[in-house]
C-alpha cells in the first residue's frame, strides 16, 4: 500500500469535487436504502405469508362475514391440519388517525396457527386466564408507550359498544414478538369469546379463515375442495394460498407502490449517471499527470489500478455512508405507522446496496483508466501544453 | 449615470460571451441540466398522484350537498339507518324539492370482488345502491354510454373509471354477485369525481340481495342553497330521534381521503428533497468545473477591466439556464407522461378501491420551475463568488 499517499493526494487535488461527489453518491444510497425499505413495506405480506396455510373468505368480499359453524366442516375435510379464524373488529384508539389493527381470535388456535409470533409462556398463561385480555405486537408497544397491564379503551365503529359498557376496555397481557424481521408486530389480537359475548349483533359471524394444510404441495386442491364444500350455499367461500392473498390485496395497491418504486430507481440512477460523469472528468483532466507517471515507469496495469482505486474509493465511501445513514433512519421507526406493516430494510438490500456502490466505481473509473493505461507517453506529456 | 450604463453593458457582454461558450463545455452542462431535468420530472410526477387523487376525491363535494352518516360511523361502512330514520332526515329543514318530493338519496355502500384488468387479481370495488332522486342531488352524473338503471330491475351502471380498472364491466355484459346476477346497461361520468369508481344500482333491489331488510348506510341531502347547511345540521344533530352526524360532502370526501394523500405526499416530498439535494451537488460540480477550467478566460476578462459583480451574474446566468433547460425538460417529460394517467388504489378508509387520473396541473409545473430555479441559482452562487475572488495575476498564471 505504498500508493495510499498518491491515491490520497489524487483525491485531495480538488477537495471540494471530490467531497461533492461523494455526497451525491451518498444520497443516491440513501434514496436505495429507502427504496428497499418501501418496497419491503408494500410487498410485506407475501413474504410473510406461509406456505402451508390458506386463507378463505366470503366471496363476494372480505368485509362479508362466514359462519363459524364452518370451522368444524373444514376441520374434518382430508389434509387439514388446523383452523383458525379471525375477524376485522376496527377498533380505533381516541382518534381514527391511531389506526392499527384488532382482531378478536382464539388465543390456544391463535398462536399454534402462527409460529411466528413469539409470545413469552407465562404471558400465555395470563392471557388464557384473562377474558378481557389482549396481545399487541413489540411494535405497537412502542409505538404507544404501552406495556404488561395497561388497559387500551377501543371504540368500534363496525361492532358499536359492548354490551353493558361504553367502550372495549382491554387489557395488556402479553406483549408478542416477532420470529422474524418480516414479522408485522403492529396489530393487537383478543379474546373471540369476549368478543362474542360482549358484541350486539351478528353473534356467531366471523370474518376470515385461517387453514394450515398438512401438505403445501396439497395446498391449491384443498382450496379447491373447500369452495365447493360451500358452493350453492348463502356463505360462498373463496379459498387461496396465504401467499396469494397477501399479493392480490398488495395488488390493490396498485400502481402507486410501482411507480413510486419507478420513479425512486430513475432518482438513482441519475443521481449515479452525475456522480459518475464527474469522477470520469477529474481523470480525463489529469491526462497530463498521468503522463508523468508512466514516463516516471510506472506500469500501464499500475496506471490503470491507481485510477480504479480512486473511483471505487469515492463510490464505496459515498456508498457505504449512504446505505449507513439509510439503516440508521429506518431503523429509528416508521414514518407512517398505521399505514405501513412494517418499515426496514433487508439485509439482501444492503448487500446488493454495497455491490452496487462498488459496481459504480468500477464504471466510472474503467473507460478513463482504460485511456489512461493506453495513453502515449509523448502525446500525454504534450497536451498539457 | 453612464456608470450604471457601462456597468449594464458589461454584465449584457459577459454573459452572452459566458452563454456561447458553452457547447465547449457541452459534456459537463447536459450532465447538470439531466440531473435537474431528473429532479424535476421526479417531483412533478410523484406530486402528479397526489393531486389527481385529491382532485377525484374535491371535485366530487359540492357546498350545497350533506352527508348523513350514524354517530361514530367512520365511513359509509360502518354507519346505519332505518326507513323511519331517512324519512326524519328528508323532513328536516334546508332540504331542497324537487317534482317528486325531497331531493335525497338514502343509499347502501357494499364492496364485491373483481378481478383488476391490469393484474388479474381480485379487488375490493365499492357497489352503492341508490335512490331515483341521487342523479339530481349530485348533479354532475351523465350518461356516456347505454342508459340509466330501471328501478327495481337487477341492473347497474358503472362509473368509467371503475369500467376502465375491473373486467368485465361493459354494457351488455352480466356480472355475478353471490347468488344474484346483475346487467351492466350503462356507463357515467361524474366529473372526474369518486362516483367514477364506483357501480350503482337500485337501492331497493340491493337491500334484499344483501339481507339488508329496509335499512340504508347513508343519506345524500341536496341543500336549498350553501347556507342552509348550518340550520340542516342543527335540525338534525337536536332532534333526540336520531343519531346522526352531518357533513358537507366536501368535508366528508376529504376526511375520506387524508391517509392516501399524506402518505403519497409524505413519501413524494421526501424523495423530491432528497433528489434535490443530489442534484445541487451535481450543479455545484459542474458549475464549479465550468468555473476551475475558464479561470484564465476570467482573471484575463478582470485584468481587462470588467468588475466582479458582472462575472458573478454571468456564470449564474449559465446555471440559471441549465436549470431552466433541464427543469423544463423534466416537468415536459413529466407532463407527457403522467398527466391524465389512469390508475386506481384502495382506499383504507372505505377499503374499496378509488380510481383517478394523475393530474399535472399549472400550479404543480410552477412549482417545478421554482425548484429548477432554486437549485440553478444555489449551485452557480458558490462558484461564481469563487470566480470573483479569484486574484488575478495567480488566475492568468493558471494553465
Amino acid at each position: 500500500m505504498k500508493f495510499l499517499p498518491l491515491l490520497w493526494a489524487g483525491l485531495g487535488r480538488k477537495k471540494l469535487r471530490t467531497a461533492l461527489t461523494l455526497l451525491s453518491i451518498m444520497v443516491a444510497f440513501l434514496l436505495y436504502g429507502f427504496l428497499g425499505a418501501i418496497k419491503e413495506a408494500l410487498n410485506g405480506g407475501v413474504a410473510m405469508a406461509g406456505i402451508d396455510r390458506l386463507v378463505i373468505r366470503h366471496k363476494v368480499s372480505i368485509i362479508q362475514t362466514l359462519p363459524e359453524s364452518y370451522k368444524a366442516r373444514i376441520q374434518s375435510m382430508p389434509g387439514v391440519d388446523a383452523v383458525s379464524y379471525q375477524t376485522w373488529f376496527g377498533g380505533i384508539y381516541q382518534d381514527p388517525k391511531n389506526f392499527f389493527s384488532t382482531i378478536p381470535v382464539n388465543p390456544e388456535e391463535f398462536l399454534d396457527m402462527f409460529p411466528e409470533f413469539i409470545l413469552k409462556k407465562d404471558e400465555k398463561e395470563s392471557w388464557m386466564k384473562t377474558r378481557t385480555g389482549a396481545i399487541i405486537g413489540k411494535a405497537l408497544a412502542e409505538r404507544f408507550h404501552w406495556k404488561l397491564g395497561d388497559h387500551i379503551p377501543l371504540q368500534s365503529p363496525i361492532w358499536g359498544e359492548p354490551a353493558g359498557q361504553s367502550l372495549w376496555d382491554l387489557e395488556v397481557v402479553g406483549i408478542y414478538d416477532g420470529a422474524k424481521k418480516s414479522t408485522d408486530t403492529t396489530g393487537l389480537f383478543f379474546r373471540y369469546d369476549y368478543f362474542d359475548e360482549a358484541r350486539k349483533q351478528d353473534k356467531g359471524q366471523i370474518g376470515w379463515y385461517y387453514v394450515r394444510v398438512k401438505n403445501p404441495d396439497d395446498a391449491a386442491a384443498i382450496a379447491k375442495k373447500i369452495d365447493e364444500e360451500f358452493a350453492n350455499s348463502p356463505y360462498e367461500t373463496k379459498a387461496e394460498p396465504e401467499g396469494a392473498f397477501a399479493a392480490g390485496f398488495a395488488q390493490q395497491i396498485g400502481d402507486i407502490g410501482t411507480i413510486v418504486l419507478a420513479v425512486v430507481s430513475a432518482v438513482f440512477f441519475t443521481i449515479l449517471l452525475v456522480a459518475g460523469n464527474t469522477m470520469a472528468q477529474s481523470v480525463r483532466e489529469r491526462t497530463e499527470e498521468l503522463g508523468v507517471l508512466k514516463a516516471m515507469g510506472f506500469s500501464n496495469g499500475l496506471v490503470l489500478a491507481l485510477v480504479m482505486m480512486e473511483s471505487c474509493f469515492i463510490a464505496a465511501i459515498g456508498g457505504f455512508a449512504g446505505l449507513g445513514i439509510a439503516w440508521i433512519i429506518i431503523s429509528s421507526g416508521n414514518p407512517v405507522p398505521g399505514l405501513l406493516p412494517m418499515f426496514y430494510l433487508p439485509t439482501n438490500n444492503i448487500i446488493i446496496g454495497a455491490l452496487l456502490a462498488i459496481v459504480l466505481g468500477v464504471i466510472a473509473g474503467v473507460f478513463p483508466a482504460w485511456q489512461a493505461m493506453r495513453l502515449r507517453i509523448a502525446e500525454a506529456l504534450r497536451r498539457g501544453g | 449615470m453612464t456608470r450604471f450604463t457601462n456597468w449594464i453593458s458589461q454584465i449584457v457582454s459577459v454573459v452572452l460571451f459566458n452563454l456561447q461558450t458553452i457547447p465547449t463545455r457541452l459534456g459537463s452542462a447536459v450532465t447538470a441540466a439531466v440531473g435537474i431535468a431528473g429532479v424535476v420530472g421526479v417531483l412533478v410526477g410523484v406530486l402528479a398522484i397526489a393531486e389527481g387523487f385529491q382532485r377525484a376525491m374535491t371535485v366530487s363535494g359540492s357546498p350545497d350537498v350533506a352527508v348523513v352518516l350514524r354517530t361514530g360511523a367512520d365511513s359509509e361502512m360502518t354507519s346505519g339507518f332505518t326507513r323511519e330514520e331517512t324519512r326524519v332526515i328528508s323532513d328536516a329543514p334546508g332540504v331542497a324539492r324537487g317534482k317528486t318530493g325531497a331531493l335525497t338519496s338514502s343509499e347502501l355502500f357494499v364492496i364485491i370482488n373483481l378481478p383488476k384488468r391490469s393484474t388479474g387479481t381480485d379487488a375490493n370495488v365499492p357497489l352503492r345502491g341508490i335512490e331515483p332522486a341521487a342523479y339530481d342531488v349530485r348533479g354532475n352524473v351523465t350518461m356516456v354510454q347505454g342508459r340509466r338503471f330501471e328501478t327495481g330491475k337487477n341492473e347497474v351502471i358503472i362509473g368509467s373509471g371503475a369500467a376502465r380498472a375491473f373486467s368485465g364491466l361493459d354494457v351488455g355484459k352480466q356480472i355475478k354477485i353471490g347468488e344474484n346476477t346483475w346487467d351492466v346497461v350503462g356507463i357515467f361520468t361524474a366529473n372526474g369525481g369518486i362516483a367514477e369508481s364506483e357501480i350503482w344500482t337500485d337501492a331497493a333491489v340491493l337491500q334484499p340481495a344483501y339481507h339488508r331488510n329496509d335499512n340504508f348506510q347513508s343519506v345524500y341531502v341536496k341543500l336549498e342553497s350553501p347556507d342552509a347547511y348550518q340550520a340542516f345540521k342543527d335540525a338534525l344533530t337536536t332532534n333526540p330521534q336520531l343519531k346522526v352526524k352531518v357533513l358537507r360532502q366536501s368535508e366528508f370526501y376529504a376526511e375520506q381521503s387524508t391517509a392516501v394523500t399524506q402518505f403519497v405526499t409524505t413519501i413524494g416530498y421526501f424523495i423530491a428533497t432528497m433528489m434535490a439535494v443530489g442534484a445541487l451537488f451535481g450543479a455545484l460540480n459542474t458549475m464549479y468545473g465550468a468555473v476551475s477550467a475558464r479561470t484564465r478566460e476570467i482573471a484575463t476578462l478582470r485584468a481587462l477591466g470588467f468588475g466582479s459583480g458582472p462575472v458573478v451574474l454571468s456564470i449564474l446566468a449559465e446555471s440559471l439556464l441549465l436549470a431552466f433547460v433541464g427543469g423544463a425538460f423534466g416537468a415536459g417529460v413529466a407532463y407527457l407522461l403522467f398527466d391524465g394517467f389512469q390508475t386506481s388504489t384502495i382506499n383504507f378508509q372505505t377499503f374499496s378501491q378509488v380510481t383517478f387520473a394523475f393530474r399535472v396541473s399549472t400550479a404543480l409545473l410552477l412549482q417545478a420551475i421554482v425548484f429548477a430555479a432554486i437549485i440553478g441559482s444555489l449551485g452557480g452562487l458558490f462558484p461564481a463568488i469563487r470566480a470573483a475572488r479569484l486574484p488575478i495575476a495567480a488566475g492568468l498564471r493558471e494553465t
